[in-house]
């Protein structure tokens, strides 16, 4: 107890460091606590007027205290005493902690202990209720000032406090008057302000939203309640009425909720957006499951026998090596195996499954004499009987590695036909000599198992290499310029620009020509799709970043448009407005940006392509199956024809001849005789005419730069501009993001039905005749206590984020003009 | 097991009617069909065209009233229902498809100030220059019987404006203070006044049905919260607003009509700042009035002009004018978003379409569709410049266009102005002031 009083004494003494009084206060206490008297309730009662602030610090303090040793009160310390007491007595404890608790007992019982008590309890008490008054006094806001006036007035006593401390106080809080009604108001404003914001997220979302459908459908889609469809509607028939009337007479409950709330939350929980995202997780599922059930199948539809075949040896051999290990590992396991085997032998030799007795096989012993596949079929069935029906060792290793041999020395190709029975005609070959190569040297090899196995690894990759070569081509993929060999392009220049003997090319039936051909039109696709490319309207004169057009002005005028022909005079006399013509240098950098600074793709140069070319004009593509005289006199009936016109070299002419049109001459500025000798034969001398030749930049490469056949024009085209858009339209940020936008076609010209409907869907939909309501509240914002704004997605996306921020920005930005703005 | 169900969208086999085109797979292969880009184009300039060609809005004039019309209001449950107010004190009730006039009463002595109909659609109240509010029923009385009103409240002052509450009976009413009133007294339960000693308009937001706001004549417009006891706050602008009208779908924001020829929308959170001006009309804008939408609102000014403002666009995408309507001076938008409701000084009350060129009535699917292709297609080329001259080709008369270039000389002037002083001054001693800033003198806390 004198703890808590010295304890007590020592914060009372920190805090009243700065009053004297305090400390005063403090001493005195203690000395009252020392007298054992109930002086210090008798203090507090005379200074708590004086000494608002040491009432506060020690009515917090009490209020502590008051916990702490409120409950310990006299009544408890009895109780205590008396659980000491039994304690002290109880004979199971050992000496000393009996006497320790006696000791305490008595300690409990003292008369000095239960006075310390007794005072320090009414003491504490006291503080409490002074605590309790100073709140209630503080609590009202209004009465504030009011409060601060009395409370200064107190604190010093001696003087008079009207004199010195009220106009001090009066002129601090001069400005700051609750009551008034500026206050009142703004504290009103911000509280709606707050409240309104909570519509933000909603409002963003409907912004942000691609369609949005009026009237907003505020009830659920989802089952209704009996109560709500009977409110809206209205007893008719005579038979309705009877209903009704019996209904009301038993008291029907229709009215109280037929669903408890529980139940009409979990209507409630699953809103629409989640059960969207719902559906589109399970929908990706199935998905995936039926890719997967759809690659079994396809797999499964292969009609290869020998990618088959080459499967099951693959599986077989796997179920070899797992079976192997499992003899190490799990002897139980492969002895059940072992018995699988036996047993799958047992019904082997019950059956007649494989025995060549079936309807099948005695036709196929009909046909095998002439045919080697009827042959070679029974065979099999022969095989797969034996070994079947092969009696299983328990596998030792070298047994099993023999076992095995005994297997695989007897191969499926064995039995294959005899090679090349009619070298004559190559469709009684049958298949199996296209793959000639392949099967011989499997027969070489097969003597070692583990060669076979690559062998094998090596014909299931050569299958699936196979499939996607061929879902390559049905992809129809261009493979790019880099990718082919150089001689191939060559070939392919070759016969672009001759199309005269193409068809004669037809006839020739190699297989490299036909790669060259299938090259070819990929390869005339790709060019045909860069000079679209280079031909876009839209590409020339998008350059110059403009700023922002009047939009959305209306063009208002005199003139009344009430037909398609006033429209057409509309844009005769009205003329566009002038369109800032693209100069050079913004295009080239416009290709600079455009084309990517690969260097190392092979580009196809002009020359190179030229002289090549050269020679491959006098390479004759020889029909091979025309004769020779016809061949020489067509030949001849060209060359007459075409004599002394040389079309291409022609061509090549024209095009050069651009080209050195379009590049930018020499300025010569020399003045000669200016500064020095002049006359007749005298030149400028070379330092001159190196300072006064002014070279012009180059110009952007052209666009058919790389297209040896074709010359695009450069110029602009007049006619053309009025239709192209001369300025970077406002959302935009580049050219590149505007054509992308033009570029994909929306109508159902160019794409499926859906995806025109998705395209081409409106902003807002209304329906016909119904009245859309204003929003209401209560269907939008659920729980307006937890947040201001509470409906927001719980995960912000990056827009969202963006636009809080620009709000925030704005926001402080409002509040800067706010403060600079003259108030009233 | 499962089982796999061929399905198939009716739409993409079945005619809609056996006369049709038979319905045929199409290869969408883009090497059958080049030239996407052009082609399209092409169909936007003809789909601009035909929208312009087939723009014409106006469907209906309901004549009647023997003087000015001062106040539409919708009906709150039939679409079919309006209810006009004159400057005689004569109050018509419309029938729209039938473009007739139902009832006639005579409510008020003097002007017919305003009018509003209550949330449940059974009676409508009218506040007139006699310094009454009454209340009337929708029905008709029957043959022989007296228009009467349901309920007659005496006013110490003129009322100049009424609006009822969205979902309780209470409505409020301005004139010299703004009075907010129980249906079922005949005092009124609150009254705010702020200084100001008339209002001429006063709206209660629809969505947060306890904010209120009115136009006072001393340039301000004063917002109100029913729950306090005193006015929120108050925006004194450079000239005086007419009228106002809340965005029924985004609470906080609010567009007023001022007499500066100019509309602004005020987001409540920020006034110091309008969010948006907009700029078209050449003389006083009299009545504004958002669309159910909340994307749109239509003016109507005393320039003889009813213009239709996208809500966030400082401009106007349409404007609407006939050789007969004089001031037009209340306007209001439709239930179903597709008409404009317009009543001007000579008596008339016009009915527009508030999309020009919307053909009206049911549509078959196709038609839908080719409305929608169409739309989409105009709004991918519109900044190709044939495509947006044709588009924004407006027909206006002769003196509001040469009110126009008056006008769009005298700012050029001013702007000219502000710059030379600004250059003859010291660097920083005039302020760049953005057209936002220019038009609001002060918040008043």
């Amino acid at each position: 107890m004198n703890r808590a009083s010295r304890q007590l004494r020592r914060v009372l003494a920190s805090r009243g460091k700065k009053h004297v009084e305090m400390r005063k206060q403090a001493t005195k206490m203690e000395k009252a606590k020392k007298r054992g008297q109930y002086g210090l309730k008798q203090s507090l009662k005379q200074k708590k007027t004086l000494y608002p602030r040491l009432v506060m610090e020690g009515s917090h303090l009490g209020c502590t205290f008051c916990k702490k040793v409120g409950s310990l009160g006299p009544e408890k310390s009895a109780g205590m005493k008396l659980a000491k007491d039994q304690a002290a007595e109880d004979s199971s404890r050992d000496t000393v902690t009996r006497a320790s608790y006696s000791g305490l007992a008595k300690r409990l019982s003292s008369y000095s202990f239960v006075q310390n008590l007794g005072l320090m309890y009414d003491a504490l008490q006291e503080l409490s209720e002074l605590y309790l008054e100073l709140g209630l006094l503080a609590s009202t806001a209004f009465e504030l000032p009011g409060n601060i006036e009395r409370t200064a007035a107190g604190v010093v006593p001696s003087s008079d406090p009207h004199q010195i401390i009220t106009p001090l106080v009066l002129s601090y809080f001069a400005d700051v008057c609750l009551s008034c009604p500026q206050i009142q108001r703004g504290i009103a404003y911000e509280k709606t302000a707050a409240e309104v914001s909570c519509w933000r997220n909603i409002i963003l979302q409907n912004q942000k939203a691609e369609q949005m459908v009026f009237p907003l459908n505020q009830e659920s889609s989802g089952p209704k309640r009996v109560e709500q469809v009977v409110a809206g509607w209205k007893v008719q028939t005579p038979l309705e009425q009877e209903i009704f009337r019996l209904l009301h007479i038993n008291s029907q409950p229709v009215a109280d909720p037929v669903l408890t709330p529980v139940e009409e939350q979990s209507l409630k929980a699953m809103s629409l957006e989640e059960a969207k995202i719902r559906r589109a997780e399970l929908q990706k599922a199935r998905a995936l499951q039926s890719y997967y059930e759809a690659k079994a199948k396809r797999e499964k539809k292969i009609k290869s026998k020998k990618y088959h075949k080459v499967q099951k040896k693959a599986k077989c051999k796997d179920f070899l090596k797992q079976f192997d290990e499992m003899v190490k590992t799990n002897p139980e396991g492969a002895l059940e195996e072992l018995k699988k085997m036996e047993l799958s032998r047992m019904e082997e030799r019950m059956s007649l499954k494989h025995q060549n007795s079936g309807k099948w096989a005695k036709s196929k012993a009909i046909m095998a004499k002439y045919d080697d596949s009827a042959r070679k079929a029974m065979q099999e069935q022969l095989q797969m009987n034996k070994d079947l029906t092969q009696k299983i060792v328990v596998p030792s290793d070298d047994e099993h590695e023999s076992n095995e041999e005994g297997l695989e020395t007897v191969p499926d190709f064995v039995n294959d036909s005899e090679p090349v029975i009619d070298s004559v005609n190559p469709w009684m070959r049958g298949q199996l000599t296209h793959e000639e190569p392949e099967v011989s040297c499997v027969t070489t090899e097969d003597v070692q198992t583990a060669e076979e196995e690559n062998e094998e690894e090596e014909l299931v990759g050569e299958f699936e290499r196979k499939r996607k070569l061929r879902q390559a081509d049905e992809e129809d993929l261009i493979p790019t310029e880099e990718e082919q060999p150089a001689s191939e392009v060559v070939e392919d220049v070759v016969e672009v620009s001759d199309k005269e003997e193409e068809e004669e090319e037809e006839e020739d039936d190699d297989e490299e020509e036909e790669d060259v051909s299938e090259f070819n039109t990929l390869f005339r696709l790709m060019r045909s799709e860069k000079t679209l490319e280079g031909s876009n309207p839209t590409r020339e004169g998008l350059n110059t970043p403009g700023q922002e057009d009047e939009d959305g002005l209306l063009n208002e005028g005199q003139v009344r448009v009430r037909n398609i022909e006033d429209l057409e005079v509309l844009g005769e006399v009205v003329d566009p407005q002038p369109i800032a013509e693209p100069s050079l240098p913004q295009t080239a950098a416009v290709e600079a940006t455009s084309e990517p600074p690969n260097k190392k793709k092979r580009e196809i140069d002009l020359k190179e392509v030229l002289t090549k070319e050269a020679k491959a004009v006098k390479v004759p593509f020889l029909p091979t199956v025309v004769d020779e005289e016809e061949r020489d006199e067509q030949i001849s009936i060209i060359k007459e024809a075409f004599a002394g016109d040389d079309v291409i070299s022609d061509f090549i002419k024209d095009k050069s001849k651009r080209e050195a049109a379009g590049r930018p001459e020499v300025v010569d500025l020399t003045l000669p005789g200016w500064g020095e000798w002049g006359g007749v034969g005298l030149k400028p001398p070379r330092w001159k005419r190196k300072r006064f030749r002014i070279k012009a930049a180059p110009p952007p490469p052209r666009q058919d730069q790389k297209l040896p056949d074709v010359i695009i024009s450069e110029n602009r085209n007049a006619s053309v501009a009025a239709h192209q858009v001369s300025q970077l339209p406002f959302p935009f940020q580049n050219t590149a993001q505007f054509e992308s936008s033009i570029r994909t076609p929306i109508g159902p010209t160019w794409n499926t039905q859906s995806v025109v409907k998705n395209m081409t869907k409106p902003k807002v939909i209304t329906k016909m005749g119904a009245i859309i309501e204003p929003m209401v509240k209560e269907h939008f914002i659920k729980n307006k206590t937890t947040t201001p704004g509470g409906k927001g997605p719980a995960i912000m996306l990056g827009e969202n984020k963006r636009a809080k921020e620009g709000a925030k920005r704005s926001s402080e930005k409002h509040r800067g003009r706010r403060s600079q703005k003259r108030r009233k | 097991m499962k089982v796999k169900v061929l399905c198939r969208n009716p739409d993409d086999y079945v005619r809609e009617t056996t006369r049709d085109i038979q319905r045929v797979p199409r290869n969408y292969d883009p090497t059958l069909h080049p030239f996407e880009v052009p082609r399209e184009y092409t169909r936007a300039l003809n789909a601009t065209k035909l929208e312009r060609v087939f723009a014409k809005p106006f469907v209906a004039s309901l004549d009647g009233h023997r003087d000015g019309i001062s106040c539409i209001t919708k009906h709150a449950k039939s679409l079919s229902t309006v209810i006009s107010g004159a400057c005689d004190g004569e109050v018509k009730l419309w029938n729209l498809p039938k473009q007739e006039c139902l009832r006639t009463v005579q409510a008020h002595e003097g002007f017919v100030r305003g009018i509003c109909s209550r949330f449940c659609g059974t009676s409508f109240f009218t506040v007139g220059d006699d310094k009454t509010i009454k209340q009337w029923n929708l029905e008709a009385p029957g043959y022989g019987v007296r228009e009467e009103p349901i309920n007659t409240i005496l006013g110490k002052a003129v009322f100049t404006g009424i609006d009822h509450h969205q979902r309780e009976s209470t409505f409020v009413t301005c004139g010299q203070t703004v009075d907010i009133w129980d249906e079922q007294r005949s005092s009124p339960i609150r009254s705010f006044s702020w200084g100001v000693d008339s209002f001429s308009c006063v709206r209660y937001n629809p969505v947060e049905t306890e904010l209120l706001a009115s136009c006072a004549s001393d340039r301000s417009i004063v917002l109100y919260d029913t729950r306090e006891s005193a006015p929120l706050r108050k925006v004194v602008m450079q000239l005086r607003s007419n009228t106002l009208c809340w965005n029924p779908m985004e609470a906080y924001y609010f567009t007023c009509a001022n007499e500066d020829y100019n509309l602004y929308t005020y987001d409540i959170r920020h006034l110091d700042v309008p969010v948006t001006v907009h700029m078209d009309h050449v003389s006083a804008v009299l009545d504004v009035d958002y669309s159910p939408t909340g994307r749109e609102f239509v003016s109507a000014s005393f320039d003889k002009t009813i213009r239709i403002f996208p809500k966030d666009k400082g401009h106007s995408r349409e404007v609407y004018h006939t050789k007969r309507m004089q001031h037009v001076i209340c306007v209001r938008w439709s239930a179903d978003n597709k008409y404009v409701l317009s009543g001007s000084d000579e008596m008339n009350i016009r009915l527009w379409k508030a999309n020009a060129s919307e053909k009206l009535g049911l549509l078959s699917t196709r038609e839908k569709a080719a409305a929608h292709y169409n739309k989409k297609l105009i709004e991918k080329f519109q900044h190709h410049p044939q495509v947006r001259r044709i588009a924004r080709h407006r027909h206006l008369p002769g003196d509001i266009l040469k009110q126009k270039r008056e006008q769009r000389e005298m700012k050029e002037a001013r702007r000219r102005r502000e710059q030379n002083v600004r250059k003859h001054s010291k660097p920083g001693s005039v302020p760049l002031l953005t057209e936002k800033e220019k038009h609001v003198v002060a918040v008043v806390e």
